[in-house]
């Protein structure tokens, strides 16, 4: 006998949270608006946990609510699903999701659209949710597209700004490009299993043979599902959006662009390993996508000066990982590491917000400088999560990171090699923005001078840098906590298996000794510690050597803090011709020269005809009404003689 | 018992009751309120009527229901034969549930010939029943062109600047294409002796209609080009974005909402009812058509400086959705293909609606006039982002269920017209944001919209309920498909035939 769990309220707690604050917000008191934001979340997360509890031994578990759509034999519901992955992605989401909900108490408390921007948060939860929960890949389409409307919401949170508004849709409408790929992914799931579901679907293809001679159905089913999730999780071709996401304000970004949202491709991919064990070139994109953009979008951290830029980098190139770990069929090491990323870097966002906010709104780390001993809290918080993004022992980050690159390592030492100079380069560009952020001398502006830069996105008066009140701290230490512990749940692969239900055991499959992957762990760890050797060599101990190396590389510099000039690729060879194209070509040129001129050209014809042969041309309505009767009249009377004679 | 007994009814009551009230009001003074409120309470009292359909309708049941045939003219052969199935319920629904919005959204928008605009309101409305209700030919020829005489005196009286050429071109337009299709039902009456749908259906299906074969391509596309020109299926569109722009916004509201689904309508019922075969051969260029529509539509509706034309290309890009699921012959096309017809009709009524609120204000419907109206119009703009979400497919609103079922249908048919049809989410994301930002985000760009006032109730009263009913079609479209899915199956019967004939294995 299961136990009803009542998964529905998890997702629909929030949702009533929304629809309070939406509504009534306004009207409200921010301390009411506070109350019902964090009450809703909080109760989320306190029945995941509850859940968490009594699911023990009833995994999987499914709950079915309401029929949604029904067509034919077709059907897909709105149902739950619950296994040892969505909880461990349900945890995640309702746990670091409610710090942030409390963090945001602080941050946004000044900002005239508090309640809309609860609403909103409690939204995104909502969406979240529904997708992590749902059995099936439509419900989990509702919740992928609707975090897609929140993160739209919340990146043009302050629409009067235009970089805002452009950026939340630049980031719907690129989403909305993987989607695409997602929605004939399904198509084909439908049109060869039936359903939607992800139980009877994947009860089908177990017989099915692994497709190892290239494409096949599985095949192309698993790289369309993988365009839906680069345009969520921010990978190669479609991670413009994320940078442009940092718009937003802080604690959105750190919630939903780098902690649950962006990592949705993630666990779609996982959802789905029975289709991508069965494709091995599916798996093979998915790996090289990952590595890719791991090592591509890191290079472009480097050099960047907006620290939440760098971060924004940091997570497109984090979320590779994830996807390298999945590609190399280590999908339990790629959740592991979305798990340790959701604490780290949602802690690194968080932290930055507290900086941002401690120096009034700049976010410019050129204009920072010296904050350790402004804001020693936050100063440490941020040290913690940049030794643990750094992949340092024994922070969560080492352990997740490890457990990857040791995979790869396992499949093709190229995805390793790749990963580790990525490892570098991470651990680099983080201890450059910690040095640049809070070591040195403090570049910034104080109070009694004038004519400070306004572009600062909140930017309330401020005098010296000061630490963020309480609300906001306890989240950032809390967060930290889990950094520092949070990857000893992979020690001795028990994270693994935790998810062995899910993605069974691929122990046995161990090729490489023990001793090389403790070998694989310490150049890991070498390598990590010189990415912060060498930022402290060049921000830290030599400051004018930055300078003298990006003048001698000159182009490639100029290359890489341009972001590789991407955005102004897509724009000339995508958007430009799109625009101009639909508007002379197919508006004035098909539309109006080609179809609407040869129709009235026909009709003047027509005119100049009866014109010159009755002189009956007269303008009117009702005058052409007759002739069309009269035309008619003959025709009818053809017909009918037709019609007699046959 | 006394509802069982209004059922024989029901169909002529709900027709005709506007028309009644039509000829009410010309007794009536010229008082604008009095007008304006008896016309709100007719267009109500003929929803609550219309609500009995889907009430009493028995879903599972794939025949026509509430069926009144009688002998109206002998000769010719004329019955008044009425009834619907689960194809016809929900636009005879989608009428009456947009008419009372129309008067609502009038209300202020119109003081000139006040009653003249109720008048033509009314009867319009009764026209695009008729044309959902009728089971006899002419009967339906009769109310479909009787749809054209008050819609285009709604555009070239209470329009604006170009509106007599917009009426006209309407006219034209949709007039001569519908002699072809008077044509062919002509020749169906000298080959059967009748103008019953039903009977005329059998005929064909048994094979005993003289003559048939030879004629049955001609027949086809007599038909097809009256509805291909209401849908409008590219290149007969352009029309549309004329009319549209000139028209009031009553008058574009049910243009969009409820006259184009006439054609598409018209293609499912007759074309697809009364020949299968044919349909099934035309149906690769009309869905490459439907297709260019999808697409075409969305492109020239993003580089649109004019809201309102915007509005009307995106409705070419729609209905491709609509034709594109018709002629995909699958269960999920065509249910997604009626789906589609009823959430175009609330949410781009709702759109040409907010449209008009903003032309009210300012008289222009120019892109460029607006911007960053979220900071002086909250509600408005929080209720017109509900609606272009709506629009775009959002899931759990209502355009996402059809869209998806259309393009999972196409796929089926032949999986390259599902993917081409698929890129219409991205396109629809691209003209709806990015016209929303124009309008509503960043800074106010023209002091005069600072002081424009948000919504008002008699508009709030107007939008609310679309707005709703995108949400509940988006949550529980099971009411809806519940009626419309055995309807659709035995719509789609003959089609299992002759796939089965062709296949023969």
């Amino acid at each position: 006998m299961t136990p009803n769990l009542n998964l529905w309220l998890i997702p629909v707690l929030p949702l009533a949270g929304a629809a309070i604050n939406g509504f009534l917000g306004k009207k409200s008191s921010r301390a009411a608006v506070s109350v019902v934001a964090l009450f809703f979340s909080g109760a989320a997360f306190v029945w995941a946990l509850a859940v968490a509890f009594r699911s023990f031994g009833t995994l999987p578990y499914e709950e079915y609510v309401a029929h949604w759509i029904r067509s034919g034999s077709f059907t897909a519901d709105f149902a739950f699903y619950l296994d040892q992955l969505s909880l461990v992605m349900l945890l995640v989401v309702t746990g670091v999701g409610f710090l942030i909900h409390v963090y945001s108490v602080g941050y946004m408390w000044e900002d005239p659209g508090y309640y809309r921007f609860f609403s909103y948060l409690n939204l995104f939860l909502f969406f979240m949710l529904t997708l992590v929960l749902a059995n099936n890949y439509l419900l989990m389409f509702i919740g992928w597209e609707g975090v897609g409307l929140a993160s739209y919401l919340l990146i043009g949170f302050w629409f009067t700004k235009d970089s805002a508004a452009s950026a939340g849709k630049k980031a719907f409408i690129v989403n909305r490009i993987g989607d695409f790929g997602f929605l004939i992914g399904l198509f084909l799931i439908i049109q060869h299993f039936h359903s939607l579901n992800f139980t009877q679907v994947f009860d089908q293809i177990h017989p099915i043979a692994s497709e190892t001679a290239g494409a096949g159905l599985l095949t192309s089913i698993g790289i369309l599902l993988m365009v839906g999730a680069c345009g969520k999780s921010a990978q190669i071709p479609l991670y413009i959006w994320l940078p442009d996401a940092m718009e937003g304000p802080t604690p959105v970004s750190a919630l939903i662009h780098a902690a649950t949202m962006v990592t949705a491709g993630v666990y779609m991919v996982a959802r789905s390993h029975v289709i991508f064990e069965r494709a091995p070139v599916a798996l093979t994109v998915v790996a090289i996508i990952g590595t890719l953009t791991a090592l591509f979008a890191a290079t472009i951290g480097i050099a960047q000066t907006d620290i939440k830029k760098v971060l924004a980098y940091s997570t497109v190139s984090q979320l590779g990982y994830m996807f390298m770990a999945c590609g190399v069929g280590a999908f339990s090491a790629g959740i592991f590491h979305l798990m340790t990323h959701a604490f780290f870097k949602g802690l690194l966002f968080l932290a930055a917000g507290s900086v941002i906010h401690a120096v009034g709104g700049e976010q410019d780390m050129r204009k920072m400088g010296g904050l350790r001993t402004y804001i020693p809290v936050t100063f440490a918080t941020m040290l913690i999560a940049t030794i643990a993004i750094a992949g340092i022992p024994p922070l969560a980050g080492f352990w997740s990171k490890d457990e990857i690159l040791w995979q790869a390592y396992q499949t093709n030492w190229v995805y390793w090699l790749i990963g580790l100079i990525t490892a570098f380069i991470t651990s680099f560009y983080m201890f450059r923005l910690l040095f640049m952020t809070f070591f040195g001398d403090y570049h910034g502006i104080h109070v009694d001078e004038h004519g400070r830069s306004s572009h600062g996105h909140d930017g309330h008066g401020h005098g010296e840098p000061h630490e963020s009140p309480m609300v906001m701290l306890v989240p950032l230490m809390i967060l930290a906590f889990l950094s520092l512990v949070g990857g000893l749940v992979g020690i001795g692969n028990r994270f693994e298996h935790f998810l062995a239900p899910v993605f069974g055991s691929a122990e046995a499959a161990q090729t490489a000794g023990h001793g090389t992957e403790l070998l694989l762990m310490l150049v890991s760890v070498v390598v990590a510690l010189l990415g912060a050797m060498l930022a402290w060599l060049l921000y830290l101990s030599k400051p004018y050597l930055p300078q003298k190396i990006a003048a001698a590389l000159g182009g490639f510099y100029e290359a890489v803090v341009n972001k590789y000039y991407v955005d102004e690729l897509y724009a000339t060879v995508f958007v430009k011709p799109l625009v101009d194209g639909s508007t002379k070509i197919l508006w004035q040129g098909v539309d109006r020269k080609v179809i609407d001129d040869s129709i009235n050209d026909a009709a003047d014809g027509a005119r100049h005809v009866s014109d010159e042969v009755r002189h009956m041309q007269s303008g009117n309505l009702r005058s052409y009404a007759g002739w069309i009767a009269a035309g008619a009249a003959v025709l009818i009377a053809y017909m009918i003689w037709l019609g007699v004679r046959g | 018992m006394n509802i069982d007994n209004l059922s024989p009814a029901i169909l002529t009551l709900v027709t005709f009751v506007p028309l009644g009230g039509a000829l009410l009001l010309l007794l009536l003074p010229r008082r604008d309120r009095d007008i304006r409120i008896f016309s709100l309470v007719v267009s109500l009292l003929t929803f609550v009527l219309s609500l009995h359909l889907p009430v009493h309708f028995h879903r599972a049941q794939a025949g026509f229901q509430y069926e009144i045939d009688q002998s109206w003219i002998s000769s010719p052969n004329i019955h008044y034969h009425m009834g619907i199935d689960g194809i016809s319920l929900w636009l005879v629904v989608l009428t009456t549930f947009l008419t009372p919005l129309c008067v609502l959204i009038s209300w202020k928008a119109v003081h000139d010939r006040v009653k003249e605009f109720f008048i033509l309101l009314l009867v319009l409305e009764t026209a695009l029943i008729g044309v959902f209700t009728s089971l006899d030919l002419f009967l339906f020829y009769f109310f479909w062109e009787a749809t054209l005489i008050p819609m285009a005196l709604l555009i070239g009286v209470f329009g604006h600047e170009r509106k007599v050429y917009a009426a006209v071109k309407f006219f034209m337009y949709t007039m001569i294409a519908s002699v072809f299709m008077l044509a062919a039902i002509l020749w169906l009456y000298a080959h059967t002796g009748s103008f019953d749908f039903v009977v005329i259906r059998d005929r064909i299906m048994s094979g005993s209609v003289p003559n048939f074969p030879a004629a049955a391509q001609w027949l086809f596309l007599g038909f097809f080009i009256a509805f291909a020109v209401k849908v409008p299926l590219f290149p007969l569109h352009t029309w549309l974005p004329d009319a549209h722009v000139e028209a009031p916004t009553a008058g574009s509201v049910l243009l969009a909402g409820v006259l184009l689904k006439m054609g598409t309508y018209g293609m499912l019922r007759f074309n697809l009812g009364l020949f299968p075969v044919q349909s099934r051969s035309n149906a690769p260029w009309i869905m490459v058509l439907a297709l260019i529509g999808i697409v075409y539509g969305a492109l020239v509706a993003m580089v649109q400086p004019n809201m309102k034309k915007l509005i009307a290309y995106s409705s070419v890009s729609h209905l491709g959705f609509v034709v594109l699921g018709i002629f995909s012959f699958t269960q999920l096309g065509l249910n997604g293909a009626m789906f589609v017809m009823l959430a175009h009709g609330v949410s781009t009524g709702a759109l040409f609606m907010l449209a008009g609120i903003l032309h009210e204000r300012r008289h222009t419907y120019e892109i460029s006039e607006f911007g960053g109206l979220a900071s002086p119009m909250p509600v408005y703009a929080a209720s017109f982002m509900f609606i272009v979400l709506a629009s775009v497919g959002l899931p759990l609103l209502n355009g996402f269920v059809g869209e998806f079922l259309v393009l999972s249908g196409a796929f089926q048919a032949r999986a390259i017209y599902g993917i081409l049809g698929a890129t219409g989410v991205i396109w629809s994301a691209c003209y709806l944001l990015w016209m929303y930002q124009r309008v509503f985000f960043g800074k106010l760009t023209h002091p005069i919209n600072n002081s424009m006032a948000d919504m008002i109730g008699v508009e709030k009263a107007a939008i609310w309920p679309c707005a709703l009913a995108a949400l509940v079609m988006g949550v529980a479209p099971i009411l809806w498909l519940g009626a419309i899915d055995p309807a659709v199956a035995a719509a789609l019967t003959p089609f299992m035939q002759v796939a089965s004939k062709v296949v023969g294995r």
